[in-house]
């Protein structure tokens, strides 16, 4: 890819350090490290069970790893939760949707403006001023989002009505408006077509170009890691086998085995 | 539709002109019999109130909480206090703090959400009720020390006018009912609304996107018990009109449960369809029982029949219509709408059919 990329690729911002989780007597991850990089494509990859959603959950705060730390820009995150990460502008989508079923997808994406919402129940419910400025710019802003994901049309439907694939791009929007520098995307194009697919990566690039926003996404079609990845970190086993640049990991024998089987 | 004032559309406002037309003008000229206001609109308006309450936690947050008549009977017997103990304080003051009372209970007892969901909540909630009935009949200080265990409410007096008539005490529930159903639609439409909703429909993913769930429940908790305690005093001082925790027993909070589930879970307009629907199916099958069998049916037998029928309908609509009768009303609505409108589409085809 020869073009200029407006946000050049700079230090981590994101560092995982030494983590193992266990479930029970279950090791879902074992001593695992690996970086991210700010503005950087980032794509964990492995196969079935390898403990890659689990990676997302710990560096989110949904699963507390029995060892290792998780640093955001060069700061030691103590005592992680989703809220706490929120904060520090990580957000994120789920493997198995987590949207918010009976609201709109307008209300979504607008849950999403959580913490640029500043206004106490109390002022939302006598409606001052500020409340109504402060409405109205995320409003603007998720309709921006809308317009962006190209859904306008199905902005007043319940999410919980709507096909996968759409559901999908609603929780992208979702993440999207969090303003937030890093999204983890936990298998955005799982069961789209090819067409959806192709959609998703566009939309993904987009956001990574313009906004400069750090992706770290989890996907089983190599096509698709391959062609929208800086970088990839391959777990097999709850262990890191291989960390490099797509070319770099197509090369990587330990993946191959790991893929294709090996024999013994 | 495109929202007119926030997030409200044209409609709404002419929907809450409508209403203030009807309650403010049409019934206090239309209806003189004292039984209306003093037995059904003074009580609806109360109940109502407790609905919404119920609601904000339930059908909005989702947290299956039972004790809105604990809430209310501390919001009931607050009031009395207040108005014995700081007369200074006014009725509206003392409307207001004994609201801010039943709060204060909502956060206590609303903390075991954090910990426990579901049926198990509900039971967890429950103390709520046993341990405030418990506390007023236990401590008589709360009634004064009087012994003969009603106490008779105070008059209203608000700067200095007395509301003693039903049609005044309709008025003072009215208005107050007005005010606070505003402020629950305000808050249920901004971003208050959408965090509780949030937390009701997966609570993980509200977290991931800053909403504290910490904060999210126990807010909609205290929230809740204020509207409760509110509509309890309400209840104490214009229905009532005496004070005894006997009334806000267990039997109360079930009410109000089933005229959240009822009228909808998760709408405001249907706490009030909930409650009116609860509040006058008894009046009607009396009716029915006198005028249709003279009497034949026993009195008795027709209070079980009430009991099987709010049974039998909750069980249907759980299954079958979960947002229940504000749904139902608003599928009315589209249907006739639809209707009107393909008619009028025939009507403009056989006219041009004519025509030629």
């Amino acid at each position: 890819m020869a073009y200029e990329r407006k946000f050049k690729i700079g230090k981590p911002i994101l560092e995982v350090n030494n983590i193992s989780l266990a479930f029970g007597g279950v090791k879902a991850i074992t001593d695992t490290s690996f970086d991210v990089l700010e503005h950087e494509v980032r794509a964990i990859i492995g196969p079935n069970g390898a403990g890659k959603s689990s990676m997302l959950n710990c560096i989110n705060g949904i699963y507390k790893p029995q060892k290792g730390t998780v640093s955001f820009r060069g700061q030691e995150i103590a005592n992680i939760t989703p809220n706490i990460m929120a904060q520090k502008g990580l957000s994120r989508t789920f493997q198995n949707l987590a949207l918010f079923k009976r609201m709109s997808v307008l209300d979504n994406i607008l849950v999403g403006r959580k913490l640029h919402t500043k206004t106490n129940f109390l002022e939302v419910a006598l409606q001052l001023p500020k409340v109504k400025k402060e409405e109205k710019q995320n409003r603007d802003r998720s309709e921006e989002i809308i317009s962006f994901l190209e859904i306008e049309d199905i902005k007043d439907t319940p999410v919980g009505k709507l096909p996968y694939g759409l559901q999908k791009k609603v929780e992208l929007g979702r993440a999207l408006a969090t303003d937030s520098s890093i999204i983890l995307l936990d298998e955005p194009m799982a069961g789209m077509n090819v067409e959806e697919k192709r959609d998703m990566c566009r939309f993904i690039l987009k956001v990574n170009d313009e906004l400069g926003t750090t992706m770290v996404l989890i996907e089983h079609d190599m096509g698709v890691v391959m062609d929208i990845s800086d970088r990839v970190v391959v777990l097999d086993y709850g262990k890191v086998i291989g960390d490099g640049t797509p070319d770099e990991i197509m090369a990587n024998q330990k993946v191959i085995d790991a893929y294709l089987g090996v024999e013994h | 539709m495109k929202p007119v004032f926030m997030t409200y559309t044209k409609k709404d406002l002419t929907n809450l002109a409508v209403c203030m037309v009807l309650s403010v003008l049409i019934i206090p000229t239309f209806i003189k019999t004292e039984y209306w206001y003093t037995s059904i609109l003074i009580p609806w308006l109360c109940l109502a109130l407790a609905t919404i309450g119920q609601q904000i936690v339930m059908g909005y947050t989702g947290q299956l909480a039972l004790g809105a008549a604990g809430f209310m009977a501390a919001g009931a017997f607050a009031m009395f206090n207040l108005i014995l103990r700081v007369p200074d304080l006014g009725f509206v003051g003392s409307l207001i703090v004994s609201g801010l009372i039943a709060a204060a209970f909502g956060i206590l007892f609303g903390l075991p959400s954090l910990k426990v969901r579901g049926i198990y909540l509900m039971v967890a909630t429950l103390a709520s009720q046993f341990f405030i009935i418990w506390m007023i009949d236990k401590f008589g200080w709360f009634k004064n020390y009087d012994s003969s265990g009603i106490i008779t409410a105070q008059d209203i007096v608000i700067l200095g006018k007395p509301f003693t008539t039903p049609l005044a005490m309709y008025f003072v529930c009215l208005a107050v009912t007005t005010v606070l159903t505003l402020l629950a639609m305000n808050m249920a439409r901004g971003s208050t609304g959408r965090n509780w909703m949030a937390v009701r429909d997966m609570d993980i993913a509200a977290e991931s996107m800053g909403v504290s769930l910490l904060r999210t429940k126990v807010q909609a908790f205290a929230i809740s018990a204020f509207y409760c305690g509110v509509a309890g005093a309400l209840f104490a001082f214009c229905y009532l009109k005496s004070l005894e925790p006997v009334a806000f027993d267990i039997k109360l909070s079930f009410k109000i449960l089933f005229m959240c589930i009822l009228g909808g879970l998760g709408t405001i307009n249907g706490a009030f369809i909930g409650a009116a629907f609860i509040l006058l199916f008894p009046v009607l099958l009396n009716a029915v029982g006198n005028n249709v069998f003279h009497g034949a049916i026993d009195a008795t037998i027709i209070s079980s029949i009430e009991q099987v029928i709010f049974g039998l309908l909750m069980i249907i609509f759980m299954i079958y219509e979960p947002l229940g009768m504000a749904k139902l009303w608003e599928n009315l609505k589209q249907s006739i709408r639809l209707k009107l409108s393909s008619s009028g589409i025939k009507s403009v085809k056989s006219s041009a059919q004519k025509s030629e």
